[in-house]
């Protein structure tokens, strides 16, 4: 018998399709909604887009469980029950904003600081920032702290950018890839395009990481780390490379600060500073003249050798320090081996093989540019090895110095900005200088007096008040962490709870769910947030609270401010924040509503418009006192951060009679140019997105290229061009340790004072972040997987499918060694607690590891899960073994757990002991459920819309 | 019982690149979103927000470790769905003729208003790759994306299977497996693409490209040269530099 039916097989797709941004990770990508009846009915990547070109993975796909999900919140809450019940009653708009306005109005207008706004997975940080500079608040970050800011900052401060959104592999070109650390979180879908262009030519893949899933199981080869040892695995590869003279000499001299002469002297005042001209350039030894002369100076050729000596004092190149600290025996292969858990023929071999690459395989492609110093070369030499990482090496509180170390391997190798090495994406290459210093200058009704965040040069830069003590409540940019360029959002509720270094009246958070996974030592932030003083009152007075779900964080605000999706909303992906380029090209992007909520929610960037104008912010008014924007979507189109400059680059306006701005074939202006109405809507058009590529003379050395300097200032990227070397030495940490041993007038506290000049070396030093107590003998690491991503990934109906419980994995020795077999649980020891937990074996581990998911335990009652959801019986965090201070050191100081150049959360220097334990009916802790504000989910799904 | 066709006109097939293959599940969830919105009834979803959820999927992701003689354990991500077999044990066993290969391009597929949901075609699968929808009580399993692949509604260029036009490492390839001449063909012998269990006897259109070998490190003997040092002390070593910056 058979049957063969007629099939219909062009069934229509869709009634539209609608093109937009993807939200459901921090990727970014494109994405063609396509819609029936109104209703979204299948979401898909959009060929055209420079971030993904047409792929999409399980989160963007599941988009769709996203915007329909029933943890979406409704209306604006008002907490009627204590903190931390889930009782609220829904109110007005109207009615939510007076309150928010009734209460910051008073703080604006006496004291600024009292508000701590702090934004999360915020992908609208220029325009957050914007708002809350207006206000006047030095309080305010976004993530950052907690995430990879030390990837960011030691990028910045090495060689004017770093990874993922600062740059990428030369993909198309490159022979060798190196991936240290966790990764799989951040650039997701390019960093699966580009292992699949790599693997589709055979390229060698290496994972430098302890958990062998994921990339790292398609890696050629695997190296399992001791986790936090990163750093010293580099330096020995750099050893290495030293000894053998495998570095490339032509591009340190030239494009880099190893020939610019330092004062050696360790008696002068001066000692380890640059020697500089009256203008303040540093200078190197001109090999033609063999005198000194300005590093950028017409035709001059720096000398790697060269010493000099002048008024008695002696100066010799960075170069020379380099090579003297690395090729120390303490770097050798064999010493370090131990400790890194990788064998020294296997450093070795790795090392020979980076320099066979560089050196022996070396490209070039036949593309003529010309140099800052004016002189023109015929070609482009490439040198085909590339590297990425990201908060694997980063969250560690050696983190700083280990993503630094990274990138002078990567110099050394000469293959940063070459073809076949790794390639800035604008607005990068932005070396620090370019960047502001942070402001901290909070004044009675008045805005901030500049920008919060920034790159410090040296502790004139510090956010300090007159009597010294910190200006911000997360402490950034003090002494404890001088280098801070993204905030310590992790120490807010902390601080401000402790009233250190002062107390303040209101915390308004957006999209951070820190009442759980965001936060260390979870437990104790529901303490603080719920905490009262002597006469019953909040500890922290007042928290307000954005968020578009029913997150566990929701149930500790006063006031609920609930956003839309990312379908429901106008977002710009913006050049003055976190744009979408590409190596080749400049690119920005926008969301729009491409459906309309069913709900009375409003986006949370409308909605700070709004409270701006009624708060009388400048910058949200007009000069009679109205509103000056009517909604995010008016702002992104006519705001105008300085004159010609947008939130966007596409479509602008010609700029009147300046005949400035880049190209443009439809008599728009590109970069530079004014408002245009139609902004948007010439956005939607073109597929959400906008493009403006890189002519092929300015594609690669870009911080020294002529072409793309030029380029880059008509599109409003630098004023004027901004050529700079890359800093092996950073001059400006040694101005920090120059002020710990004494000298100028800005001094550390004393307590401090060693640790400061420890942790401020210009030159990458490793030191054992993860060293503690043989109590606690073994490491233990989250990830986060990439069918999943942050908080929200598992109240997904179908991505919950895929990962709705996490099993801490145990490698075979430990497995065999406690006896452990399927289905048994086991307690997990730090010095600040412990938990129960179910167990799984995993070999591809490090022999001393242990892991987890991150981010799948939920508490119950949040996220509209029933409470017999097995993220609330069987999932966990790591996050209760962990503690945003140190244990205490019996000096009666609180020690943040905190890298101490940057702040950044060491989430990963955690040890711990394993103990096999009897099954509990459920993961230890258990918290009690809190009552939901949506209610729950539905029992069964058949979604299907549309005919 | 329903009969197999004697031959096919072509043999469309997924080629799978375990080498590539990072595991994301972008597969799956494409597929469970083209799968819900179009042919036959919609894949559900049971307890989607409680304690057992559990869903219909025509295309799951599963992880394996592999531990060599010698070595660091391996980790291989095994995605599945229906291979098409020509010799397709589901068909035969169906008692109504719902289960049926078509003969111009050997996809196997179920008519859905013939099943009766008896499930005997998923016991006699022995890939696994058939799911009885438990809302709608019939079997759904891989259609090759049937309703993109031959769509007039859909740029050229997107007439793939769901699973193959978002997979983002590129480790999914689709085509006639019985052209010798077409792209996937080539690639399965470039590679040494294999057939699951072929003891079997199914003889599954779709193909696995296995895994390349792994960890086996460079030759140190060949390399070593490159390492060999410039000078014995660092201020040999900026001697070399000397000598080595004239030449420049």
């Amino acid at each position: 018998m058979t049957s063969a039916p007629k099939l219909n097989l062009s069934p229509k797709v869709s009634d539209e399709v609608r093109k937009t941004t993807c939200y459901m990770c921090a990727c970014r990508c494109g994405i063609n909604v396509h819609l029936k009846d109104g209703k979204v009915a299948y979401i898909e990547g959009n060929r055209d887009h420079p971030i993904n070109k047409g792929v999409l993975c399980a989160k963007g796909s599941a988009g769709i469980m996203q915007v329909n999900a029933p943890s979406r919140l409704r209306a604006p809450l008002k907490r009627v029950g204590p903190r931390g019940s889930g009782q609220f009653e829904e109110i007005s708009w109207d009615e939510a904003l007076q309150i928010a306005t009734k209460t910051l109005a008073p703080l604006r207008k006496n004291d600024p600081s009292k508000l701590a706004f702090f934004t999360g997975r915020d992908q609208s940080q220029s325009f957050t920032s914007f708002w809350a500079q207006n206000f006047g608040t030095p309080n305010y970050a976004a993530h950052g702290g907690f995430c990879s800011v030390n990837m960011a900052a030691a990028g910045i401060y090495t060689m004017g950018g770093a990874f993922w959104e600062f740059g990428q592999p030369d993909w198309d070109h490159t022979k060798m890839f190196m991936l240290f650390g966790v990764a799989e979180d951040h650039d997701s879908n390019p960093i699966k395009m580009g292992l699949g262009k790599l693997k589709a030519r055979g390229a060698k893949v290496v994972g430098v990481n302890p958990i062998r899933s994921g990339y790292n199981a398609v890696a050629d080869e695997w190296l399992g780390i001791t986790p936090g040892t990163d750093g010293l695995f580099i330096m020995a590869l750099i050893h290495e490379l030293l000894k053998a003279g495998k570095i490339d000499l032509h591009y340190l001299a030239q494009y880099t600060n190893a020939p610019v002469l330092l004062n050696s002297d360790p008696a002068a005042p001066d000692y380890g500073l640059f020697l500089r001209d009256d203008a303040g350039k540093p200078l190197v030894i001109d090999r033609t003249t063999g005198k000194p002369a300005a590093f950028d100076r017409k035709g001059v050729k720096p000398d790697l050798a060269g010493t000099w000596r002048k008024g008695g004092i002696s100066h010799r190149p960075v170069f020379h320090q380099l090579a003297e600290t690395y090729l120390s025996p303490d770097y050798a292969p064999d010493a370090v081996a131990d400790r890194c858990g990788i064998p020294a023929d296997t450093i070795r071999r790795i090392a020979a093989e980076l320099a066979h690459v560089a050196f022996e395989q070396a490209i070039t492609l036949p593309i003529k540019w010309t140099d800052f110093r004016g002189e023109e070369h015929s070609e482009m030499t490439g040198r085909p090895v590339s590297f990425h990482a990201m908060r694997g090496i980063s969250a560690h509180a050696n983190g700083f110095q280990t993503c630094r170390a990274l990138h002078i391997l990567q110099i050394l190798l000469g293959s940063v900005e070459v073809p076949g090495g790794f390639r800035f994406k604008p607005p990068y290459p932005k070396p620090p200088e370019a960047h502001p210093t942070p402001h901290c200058h909070a004044r009675p009704d008045l805005p901030l007096d500049g920008p919060h965040l920034g790159f410090v040069q040296g502790p004139d830069d510090l956010a300090l008040r007159d009597d010294g003590t910190p200006a911000r409540i997360d402490k950034a940019f003090t002494w404890e962490n001088p280098m801070s360029a993204h905030g310590l959002m992790h120490m807010v509720i902390s601080n401000a709870h402790a009233g250190d270094p002062y107390k303040i009246d209101t915390l308004f958070l957006y999209m951070a769910n820190m009442a759980w996974n965001s936060s260390m030592n979870t437990r104790g932030v529901i303490d603080m947030l719920t905490d009262t003083d002597a006469n019953g009152d909040y500890v922290i007075p007042n928290i307000i609270y954005s968020d578009a779900y029913s997150s566990e964080m929701v149930a500790y605000a006063d006031l609920v401010l609930p956003d839309t999706t990312y379908l429901e909303r106008h977002d710009c992906i913006s050049l003055l924040d976190r744009p979408i380029c590409e190596a080749d090209a400049a690119a920005d992007a926008i969301r729009w509503p491409v459906i309309e909520p069913d709900r009375d929610v409003r986006g949370f960037q409308s909605v700070l418009c709004d409270l701006g104008a009624r708060l009388e912010l400048p910058g949200f008014i007009n000069d009679d006192g109205s509103a000056k924007y009517a909604d995010y979507g008016d702002y992104i189109v006519n705001h105008q951060r300085k004159p010609g400059i947008g939130p966007l680059a596409g479509w602008r306006l010609p700029p009147e009679g300046s005949g400035v701005g880049g190209t443009s074939d439809d008599g728009h202006a590109v970069g530079r140019g004014s408002p245009n109405p139609e902004q948007l809507d010439k956005y939607i058009e073109n597929g959400g997105f906008f493009v403006e590529h890189i002519p092929a003379e300015a594609s690669y050395y870009k911080p020294w290229n002529r072409a793309y300097q030029d380029w880059a200032v008509g599109m409003g990227l630098y004023d004027t061009p901004q050529p700079y070397l890359f800093q092996l030495y950073v001059e400006p940490m040694r101005k920090f340790q120059l002020a710990a041993e004494g000298h100028g007038d800005r001094q550390p506290p004393d307590h401090l004072r060693d640790r400061v000049r420890a942790a401020m070396e210009p030159l990458p030093i490793w030191t054992d972040s993860t060293a503690g107590d043989a109590d606690y003998p073994v490491h233990a690491l989250t990830q986060r997987p990439m069918a999943m991503y942050h908080s929200w990934g598992s109240q997904n109906a179908w991505l919950r499918q895929i990962h709705g419980q996490n099993p801490l994995y145990l490698p075979s020795k430990l497995w065999n060694q406690h006896g452990f077999a399927d289905g048994d649980w086991a307690r997990v020891t730090s010095p600040h607690g412990a938990i129960v937990v179910p167990v799984a074996l995993q070999a591809a581990l490090n022999d001393n590891t242990v892991w987890t998911w991150n981010a799948i335990g939920k508490r119950k009652g949040a996220w509209a899960l029933d409470e017999t959801a097995p993220e609330a019986t069987r999932g966990f965090l790591l996050n209760h073994l962990i503690h945003e201070l140190l244990p205490p050191k019996g000096d009666g100081l609180r020690w943040a757990n905190s890298d101490p150049v940057t702040g950044q959360a060491a989430w990963f220097d955690l040890r711990v002991r394993i103990e096999k334990a009897d099954p509990p009916d459920q993961s230890q802790p258990a918290f009690d459920p809190i009552a939901s504000p949506v209610g729950q989910g539905p029992g069964s799904l058949a979604w299907k819309v549309g005919k | 019982m329903t009969d197999l066709p004697d031959k096919t006109d072509r043999k469309l097939g997924l080629v799978i690149d375990l080498d590539t293959c990072v595991g994301c599940h972008a597969c799956v969830i494409s597929c469970k979103g083209w799968n819900t919105e179009n042919y036959g009834v919609p894949l559900s979803d049971q307890d989607p927000y409680g304690g057992t959820p559990s869903g219909t999927f025509l295309n799951r992701v599963h992880s394996f470790e592999v531990q060599p003689d010698q070595g660091a354990a391996q980790t291989v991500h095994f995605p599945k769905s229906c291979l098409h077999c020509d010799d397709a044990p589901c068909v035969t066993v169906c008692p109504t003729g719902a289960s049926y290969k078509r003969a111009e391009d050997g996809i196997v597929l179920v008519n859905e208003d013939a099943c009766i949901g008896c499930g005997l075609c998923a016991w006699a699968c022995p890939y696994g790759a058939r799911e009885l929808d438990r809302a709608a009580g019939v079997m759904k399993k891989c259609t090759l994306c049937v309703d993109r692949i031959y769509n007039e509604n859909l740029p050229q260029e997107d007439r793939l299977p769901a699973c193959v036009r978002t997979c983002p490492a590129g480790a999914r390839h689709f085509g006639d497996l019985g052209d010798p001449d077409s792209a996937v063909s080539q690639l399965v012998a470039d590679r040494g693409g294999m057939d699951l269990m072929p003891e079997l006897g199914t003889r599954p259109v779709n193909k696995y490209l296995p895994p390349r070998p792994k960890d086996t490190g460079g030759e140190i003997d060949i390399l070593a040269p490159l390492l060999a040092p410039v000078a014995e002390e660092p201020k040999g070593f900026l001697g070399w530099l000397d000598k080595t910056l004239e030449r420049l």
